[in-house]
């Protein structure tokens, strides 16, 4: 009996903490409380709260789109200040820059790496603009009359700014029919967002990568926000307006750190069962790992070469398809790279940005033109790392003033020195910068460009997140480029893992040419003592 | 040839500690170096969860250990000494091929040979200090912030991580070279059989002689030396 309760003891000495080690090692059961209370929440679909085809004054035949706007003011007493000091109407924010004060930046004067800029091209780029008639300087920022409160508020799916037009729908035969948009006006669908969001820069997806047209159809796979096989929900659900001024901000135009909307506005600073993922959330935005790649339906823009642009085929322009269907060349603007399922590239991000301006001198010495610049590093408090669309092309530049330059695009009539009607750079370049007005030394030549554009949409399943060796990893990881931290499995000393690897590799012979010798001489003295 | 007794060396809780330790460590040795790219088993995230458990279970393990040595005296057994540590050295360069005699005999109160001692000793003086605090920085690191308690805000892993992983490398070099070492007791064996029952087979002579070596301890351990004549050792 009693030699037994020794090995016995001994034996869950061992097995015991082992026991415990295993149990306390099992996955915590989840608890999605959070979760199933956000989806209790967002469930529930908003109605609108009044009939607007009982109000008298809609029931009229518009034929002005200014008059309706005035309808609607007319009740909404207010909302024409509020939408007149937003960025939607503006195209501009004012923003504290460090180093530059306090600056008037938007989509209205800086330049970004797909069709440059608005300036000389009103006309046209105003399609996006909510307002009406926006055609060139002269635009009345202070005449409320001039919002366009449908393009939003369309809740027929009907409503459509006309080509070319400064902002203003079709009117009359053939435009969109007014009577049935005014009487069932709502809050913004997703839709209406992404007529701009989505097609900006020319087309479906081309700019952002995470906004496109495959997220009103797409799945969770997709998105798990707006997915139509899960809560389907509409941008604004999230980017919530406070007398019209929206929640979110985009680096490519925005600069400063306020009405940013955040994942952690709903989901909590740490929201994770783990607490080592939790820990992440210091220096690592939910973003980073909850949106594995973007452009997961259509192809998106990577790549925009200006410098390519103007040439000819048998003396006319030409255009070139992938087997796609994606345009790789148009003599109108250049040669294009499209990607999809694309992994993002990281940077640190403290919410503040800076943008390169018409004004600003171009550093010949650099080699790439940086558009606008992400601030952030490892030792800022107030920076986390966050996926980004790096957007990269050729743009033209002074070769003399050293300036990057604002080219006229457009116009309605040939032989004005548009860029995509008359394919002569010089002259485009001429008519844009006068516009402006700014210098041009007559001497252009092309720089290398690069634009930032952080990716915050496109959010997979917690199940596709980013997995822990995906950066913790020594080669190729996603992380690999940002170098100014320690990680671990990706980071190591090279001279001390050597002299650790020799340490042991020494030891090793150490002990085994010690038993060798110890086995031989062993044998030796048996040898000897057997004699 | 002198006399040998079977004594009963090592205590259960010894006994208990040793082997706790030895598989912890052998377990953060071995998630450790997963962490650290140097392999894939338990995939990356597995290896973090099981190096934090083990480390946890190190320290509490080290906590009663210390209570332990304190307690028993058993402390006294890493007092470093040179007499004999030249001997010692030499035996395993060169006596230990001729089947010279250990120089250092091996009794209850000094259980170690100098050069154990002062391995020993090292290792619990300043290796495993160094893991523990390092680990422990390494997980109670907080990226540069401003909200937690800026004193223990450290800007950069780096060092922690060099630290770390270096005592990672002296700890699996002293592994090694422990468990051949094993082997090089009275026979094979021997070592490996007292740490797992305790008893081992002692010379019986000369024990008031290291007495003076292993720092007096005039503990129960010389009082009631739980010795029993060889035949009896087997329960
Ligand atoms: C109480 C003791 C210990 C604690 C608290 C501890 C804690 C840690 C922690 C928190 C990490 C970082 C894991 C991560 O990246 O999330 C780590 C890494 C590591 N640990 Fe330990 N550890 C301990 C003991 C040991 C021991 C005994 C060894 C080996 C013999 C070891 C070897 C390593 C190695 C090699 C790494 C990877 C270092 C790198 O590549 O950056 N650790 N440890």
């Amino acid at each position: 009996m009693k030699s037994y309760t020794k090995p016995i003891t001994f034996f869950l000495a061992i097995v015991a903490p082992l026991l415990i080690v295993t149990l306390v090692l099992r996955e915590p059961e989840p608890d999605h409380k959070l979760l199933n209370g956000l989806r209790a929440k967002y469930a529930v679909k908003r109605k609108p709260g009044v009939d607007h085809s009982k109000f008298e004054i809609l029931q009229k035949d518009f034929t002005n789109p200014h008059e309706i706007t005035a309808a609607c003011l007319s009740c909404h007493t207010e909302r024409g200040e509020e939408l007149m000091h937003s960025a939607h109407f503006t195209w501009e924010r004012e923003a504290y820059i460090p180093g530059r004060g306090i600056t008037y930046l938007g989509k209205k004067n800086l330049i970004n790496n797909f069709c440059t800029g608005v300036q000389s091209n009103e006309g046209s780029c105003m399609k996006c603009h909510a307002g009406y008639g926006w055609s060139d300087k002269t635009f009345d920022f202070s005449n409320p009359y001039n919002i366009d409160c449908i393009v939003c508020h369309d809740n027929t799916g009907t409503y459509e700014k006309a080509s070319g037009a400064a902002g203003y729908p079709k009117t009359g035969p053939g435009g969109p029919d007014f009577k049935a948009i005014v009487t069932s006006v709502g809050q913004p669908k997703s839709a209406n967002c992404g007529t701009c969001h989505f097609g900006g820069g020319g087309g479906n997806n081309v700019k952002h990568g995470d906004l496109e047209l495959g997220l009103l159809t797409g799945g969770r796979d997709v998105d798990v926000h707006m997915g139509v096989d899960g809560l389907n929900m509409n941008c604004v659900d999230c980017h919530t307006a406070e007398n019209h001024k929206m929640k979110g901000r985009y680096y490519a135009v925005s600069s400063s750190n306020t009405q940013r909307l955040n994942c952690e506005d709903c989901h909590t600073a740490f929201p994770h069962q783990k607490s080592i993922l939790n820990e992440h959330s210091i220096k690592v935005a939910c973003q980073t790992c909850h949106i594995p790649v973007y452009a997961k339906v259509n192809a998106t823009k990577m790549y925009w070469d200006w410098a390519t642009a103007t040439r000819k085929k048998d003396g006319k322009e030409y255009e070139l398809l992938d087997k796609e269907g994606n345009v790789v060349y148009t003599s109108i603007k250049g040669d294009f790279v499209w990607e999809k399922m694309v992994k993002p590239e990281y940077f640190w991000f403290n919410g503040t940005a800076d943008h390169h301006l018409l004004t600003d001198k171009v550093d010949t010495t650099q080699n790439i033109l940086r558009i606008n610049t992400l601030f952030g590093e490892y030792r800022d408090r107030n920076s986390k790392i966050i996926p980004v669309k790096v957007h990269r092309g050729r743009q033209p530049y002074d070769a003399e003033n050293l300036t990057i330059i604002q080219a006229k695009l457009w116009d309605k009539d040939k032989g004005k020195g548009a860029l995509w009607l008359d394919l002569d750079w010089e002259r485009s370049i001429e008519e844009g910068m006068a516009y402006i007005p700014l210098p041009y030394s007559g001497k252009h030549s092309f720089i290398k460009t690069e634009m930032f554009m952080p990716v915050n949409h496109m959010v997979s399943p917690a199940s596709e997140a980013v997995t822990c060796r995906e950066c913790h990893t020594r080669d190729n990881g996603r992380l690999a480029a940002l170098t100014d931290f320690y990680m671990p499995g990706r980071d190591r000393n090279r001279t001390l893992d050597l002299a650790g690897q020799l340490l042991l590799i020494l030891s090793f012979a150490g002990v085994l040419v010690h038993s060798v010798i110890r086995a031989l001489s062993s044998r030796k003295q048996k040898t000897i003592q057997s004699h | 040839m002198s006399t040998h007794k079977k004594v009963y060396v090592y205590k259960g809780f010894e006994r208990f500690w040793h082997w706790n330790q030895a598989l912890l460590i052998f377990v953060l040795a071995f998630t450790g170096f997963e962490i650290h790219s140097s392999y894939d088993f338990f995939g990356f995230e597995t290896a973090v969860k099981i190096h934090n458990y083990a480390a946890w279970g190190f320290i509490i393990l080290i906590v009663f250990a210390i209570f332990w040595h304190f307690t028993t005296g058993e402390w006294k057994q890493y007092i470093p000494t040179t007499k004999n540590l030249k001997a010692q050295a030499e035996f395993y360069l060169f006596g230990i091929f001729r089947n010279a005699p250990h120089p250092a005999k091996k009794t209850l109160i000094s259980k170690l040979n100098p050069l154990q001692r002062l391995v020993y000793l090292g290792l619990k003086v300043l290796f495993i200090p160094v893991m523990v605090v390092s680990g422990l920085l390494f997980m109670f690191y907080r990226y540069p912030q401003g909200d937690s308690i800026a004193i223990i805000n450290i800007d950069n892993l780096e060092i922690i991580a060099l630290i770390h992983t270096a005592g990672a490398f002296m700890l699996l070099a002293f592994v090694l070279v422990h468990l051949y070492l094993i082997t090089t007791g009275h026979t094979i064996t021997s070592n490996l059989k007292a740490m797992i029952t305790g008893w081992e087979e002692l010379e019986e002579e000369d024990q008031k002689d290291q007495d003076k070596t292993a720092g007096k301890p005039e503990n129960e351990l010389v009082k009631n030396p739980k010795i029993l004549p060889e035949d009896e050792s087997e329960e």
